[in-house]
């Protein structure tokens, strides 16, 4: 199949950038979306060009480092489905693909298709722990979970943190990726004493961060490739609320 | 350097009171002596943040390194089946004992007995930390946890969440190592390679690393440094790994006086999606869990046409049941990778390719329901369906064995520490607990202890033992002189300006390893690639082409600087699977094979541990660690 790429070129945050075109011939179908884009990479080395930047580890789907816009679509046109899990078997010969970094405030541009994340981070770091050191932990089986909280903790706790909702979001909240950690941690007896002070914690840290804030369009958990459920978000606000209470 | 004895200081006491008896005599330090000290970690998957967490709650400073932008991104990421723990839970007759034998005899007796059983004996406690994190571990109806089986053993001791158990857990270390964060304790850099490790005086003191985006090398100082970054499986080109995992940080401290030890042990992990055209650039693992339920087979007729569903019961050869009637489809992996390749070396493979085996779930399907699959497998089920556009409910998922696991690694005596003072090794990166291989969920179970339970209490002993920041200021220009080497070196490499990028050099690299070196050896083909593994090397230093600046965000530039290791490190793998004449484990020989074509092992004279020194001149030097079995019973690994 023939491709017609239209990708948002950058040199960094700083600077302007805008998109380019470029044309692949003979792209073998099943072939994954980011092999097709280091057989692009490889061709503009040789002609002494400057390579696209993307971020990319695992190539399974669960390290959450990859993550685009493919044709306005976080991680392209397949539901649950990142972009590394993605072939080219889903798009038409002679298509235009275009190619965008997820935007938003809080995630700044490093290059090209390459962003920096760090603000998820910093959310977590604000209290998506139950405080435990090593070596006080009691025997596993003292703390008893109801099976149908520990699937749904362990539902929550499958976010990768690539970004998606907060692309997908058009205020560029981060309410589903704070909500899962707030839920994974909340179902579980694990997470329950120092649960108000959690969820405050990150909350204000997500304001600071410069995320917008939640109008409950859904767009986020749509397009999530991990299906972080909607449910999680009103999760977090009861979580809110009774903290303040 | 050159000559030393290699001392493993494993206590000799009874087995079960050894690592009590030797954290009683470590050294200790009090929370406000430890925090004068700093300590560099260098990677934070599994064994990295669990060990910068502990740490960090200890008192200590911990600076922690990753080219991740961020520590949750690490490759202990993918692990998916799950993590050995001896709890017994299910009362079929699990112990310390049982794991600690089962983890000696999947290893073909070439790990260390003190090392494994330690590495039983925390096993629960692993659980019980996790647990306590919040681990969503899988749990049964009444609320307790629940276990499955996996390959090499007859207890169920596995512990799990679906098929996504290592990043559950390493989301649990993450958590700790990010309330330490914080706090402060821990200083984390992302996006940073270590490029050098700094030895003054003969100890480890500190490494040089360079910044990702912008190029910058900088040399950072410590009391002690830890490397805890993974295997070198993608020295193949090809494997489960993720992309980036590499052998640089291990390789530059061998370089610097870290014995490398028993390189070609690496594990071929049976169940992966075969390679489908010449672009792939990574290969996919199917977790060993499926083969608690899903039966491998073969059609009986050589280039046999039909589609699965059309070859009748009586046609097909269920070679691993037929073989192993006591394990079945759950015998170790590299029995289960070789007997794959040993039916489609004769013809019976299936597939485009004929390189491919079925891995069939009909069975219990029609047993258990679609229900239970998609319950203990889901995740798998669709990982599998969006890459190959078939449904494993329906046509069996067709397999075949691909590089996963490394266990070589840095050689580490009983406290985790190489041979450089000062300089730890933890996780998949030394090469401490599975001989020569390794059993189903142990990788996670040994990242974990190493991080959790053993290296924070055996670096503080050393550290007792030195003052805290003696280097400050003192012996800068030796910092300067390490860093001004790797300068030198990445300009080198800027300017070779060839017309070959980094994937064609590599490609053909790993074609050399995968075909020599891979999962069957012998003599002929380990010399030739000791031959052509030096042209590879004449090809990158003169046909090499890097785009762009060394002071910019330059992903080729951060895989030439891996590549240029790897291509080192095969050499040295090549040697050490021709100097060990015997089959063990993941190390197959083809001149030493028993009439069933097993693995035959020679103890007498291979009974050790093959640790390597680098020569900058000329052949890498051979120490021996002997090794010694006095708990349990050298035997023939039989899975019959």
């Amino acid at each position: 199949m023939n491709i017609n790429l239209k990708v948002w070129r950058q040199e960094k945050d700083t600077k302007k950038g805008a998109f380019k075109t470029y044309r692949l011939q003979d792209i073998d179908p099943n072939i994954s979306f980011l092999e097709m884009l280091d057989i692009l990479n490889n061709k503009l080395i040789k002609q002494e060009l400057d390579p696209v930047a993307f971020d990319h580890d695992c190539r399974e789907g669960i390290c959450g480092s990859c993550g685009f816009m493919i044709n306005g679509q976080p991680h392209g046109p397949k539901k649950a489905t990142t972009v590394c899990q993605l072939y080219m078997r889903s798009f038409n010969s002679e298509n235009e693909i275009v190619l965008e970094p997820f935007r938003a405030s809080a995630f700044k541009i490093i290059k090209d298709l390459s962003i920096d994340r760090s603000s998820f981070d910093h959310i977590i770091y604000a209290g998506g722990f139950v405080p435990v050191n090593t070596g006080d932990a009691e025997e596993a089986n003292s703390t008893v979970v109801e099976k149908a909280n520990a699937d749904e903790a362990f539902l929550s706790a499958a976010c990768i943190g690539c970004g998606a909702c907060v692309a997908a979001c058009k205020n560029s909240s981060a309410m589903l990726f704070t909500a899962a950690k707030i839920s994974h941690l909340a179902l579980l007896p694990q997470g329950e004493p120092d649960k108000k002070e959690r969820v405050q914690k990150m909350v204000a840290t997500m304001d600071e961060e410069g995320f917008g804030a939640c109008t409950n369009t859904g767009a986020c958990s749509a397009e999530c490739p991990k299906e972080i459920s909607q449910e999680n978000i009103a999760r977090l606000n009861r979580e809110f609320i009774k903290s303040q209470l | 350097m050159n000559d030393f004895i290699l001392d493993s200081k494993t206590p000799s006491g009874p087995l079960h009171r050894n690592w009590s008896n030797h954290k009683e005599d470590l050294g200790a330090l009090s929370e406000e002596k430890a925090n004068k000290y700093k300590i560099i970690i260098i990677g934070t998957g599994l064994a990295g943040a669990s060990a910068a967490a502990t740490l960090a709650e200890k008192g200590f400073n911990v600076d922690a390194f990753s080219y991740h932008d961020s520590p949750r991104r690490a490759h202990s990421i993918a692990a998916q089946g799950g993590i050995n723990a001896a709890k017994n839970y299910k009362n079929d007759g699990d112990s310390t004992m049982r794991l600690f034998y089962d983890t000696i005899k999947g290893g073909d007796f070439r790990s260390r007995e003190e090392n494994v059983y330690r590495l039983a004996e925390l096993s629960a406690n692993i659980i019980d930390q996790c647990v306590a994190q919040g681990v969503p571990f899988a749990r049964e109806y009444g609320g307790l946890l629940d276990n499955r089986s996996f390959g090499g053993v007859q207890v169920s001791r596995t512990f799990y969440a679906r098929g996504q158990t290592g990043q559950q857990l390493l989301l649990g270390a993450y958590s700790a190592l990010s309330r330490q964060l914080s706090k402060g304790k821990v200083c984390f850099f992302p996006r940073h390679d270590m490029l050098d490790i700094i030895v003054v005086d003969g100890k480890a003191k500190g490494v040089v690393t360079r910044n990702l985006l912008n190029g910058k090398i900088r040399s950072h100082y410590a009391d002690a440094v830890i490397l805890a970054t993974g295997g070198y499986s993608n020295v193949y080109y090809l494997s489960t790994n993720a992309m980036a995992s590499n052998v640089t940080a291990n390789w530059r401290a061998h370089r610097k006086g870290a014995l490398f030890a028993n390189p070609s042990f690496t594990q071929i992990h049976p169940t992966c999606i075969p390679v489908k055209n010449s672009f792939q650039s990574k290969l996919t693992l199917m977790s060993e869990s499926l083969r608690n339920d899903g039966r491998v087979w073969v059609p009986k007729k050589k280039n046999d046409p039909r589609e699965p569903n059309d070859i009748p019961e009586n046609e097909r050869d269920y070679y691993l049941e037929r073989i192993y009637p006591a394990f079945g489809n759950l015998v170790p992996r590299d029995v289960a990778s070789r007997r794959t390749k040993e039916v489609c070396d004769k013809g019976q493979g299936v597939g485009k390719t004929g390189i491919a085996v079925y891995l069939d779930f009909k069975r219990v399907i029609q047993d258990k329901g679609k229900q239970y699959v998609q319950e203990k497998y889901g995740n798998l089920f669709d990982m599998y369906q969006k890459i190959t556009d078939e449904d494993p409910h329906t046509t069996p998922m067709k397999i075949y064995p691909a590089v996963h696991y490394t266990m070589g690694g840095l050689w580490v005596d009983y406290n985790l520490m190489t041979t450089i003072p000062g300089l730890f090794s933890i996780g998949e990166s030394n090469f401490s607990d599975h001989g020569a291989n390794r059993l189903g969920a142990s990788a996670l179970m040994q990242a974990l202890a190493d991080g959790y339970f053993i290296v924070p209490h055996t670096i503080t002993d050393y550290l007792s033992k030195e003052t805290p920041g003696s280097l400050n200021k003192t012996n800068q220009s030796t910092l300067e002189s390490v860093a001004h080497n790797t300068k030198q070196e990445i300009e080198k490499i800027m300017n070779i300006k060839g017309t070959l990028v980094v994937d064609e050099i590599h490609k053909e690299l790993g074609k050399i390893v995968w075909d020599k070196i891979g999962m069957s050896r012998n003599s002929k083909g380990l010399r030739e690639a000791l031959e052509e593994i030096p042209k590879i090397k004449e090809k990158f230093w003169t046909k090499l082409l890097i785009p762009g600046s060394k002071e910019d965000f330059n992903q080729e530039l951060e895989k030439a600087l891996r590549l240029k290791d790897f291509i080192e490190l095969a050499e040295l793998m090549a040697l050490d699977a021709l100097e060990r004449k015997e089959s063990c484990g993941g190390h197959f020989r083809e001149e030493f094979q028993t009439k069933e074509n097993e693995a035959k092992r020679n103890d007498l004279e291979f009974m050790y541990v093959a640790a390597w020194q680098y020569n900058k001149d000329g052949k890498p030097k051979l120490f021996k660690e002997d090794l010694e079995y006095k708990n349990i019973k050298l035997k023939t690994r039989s899975y019959k």
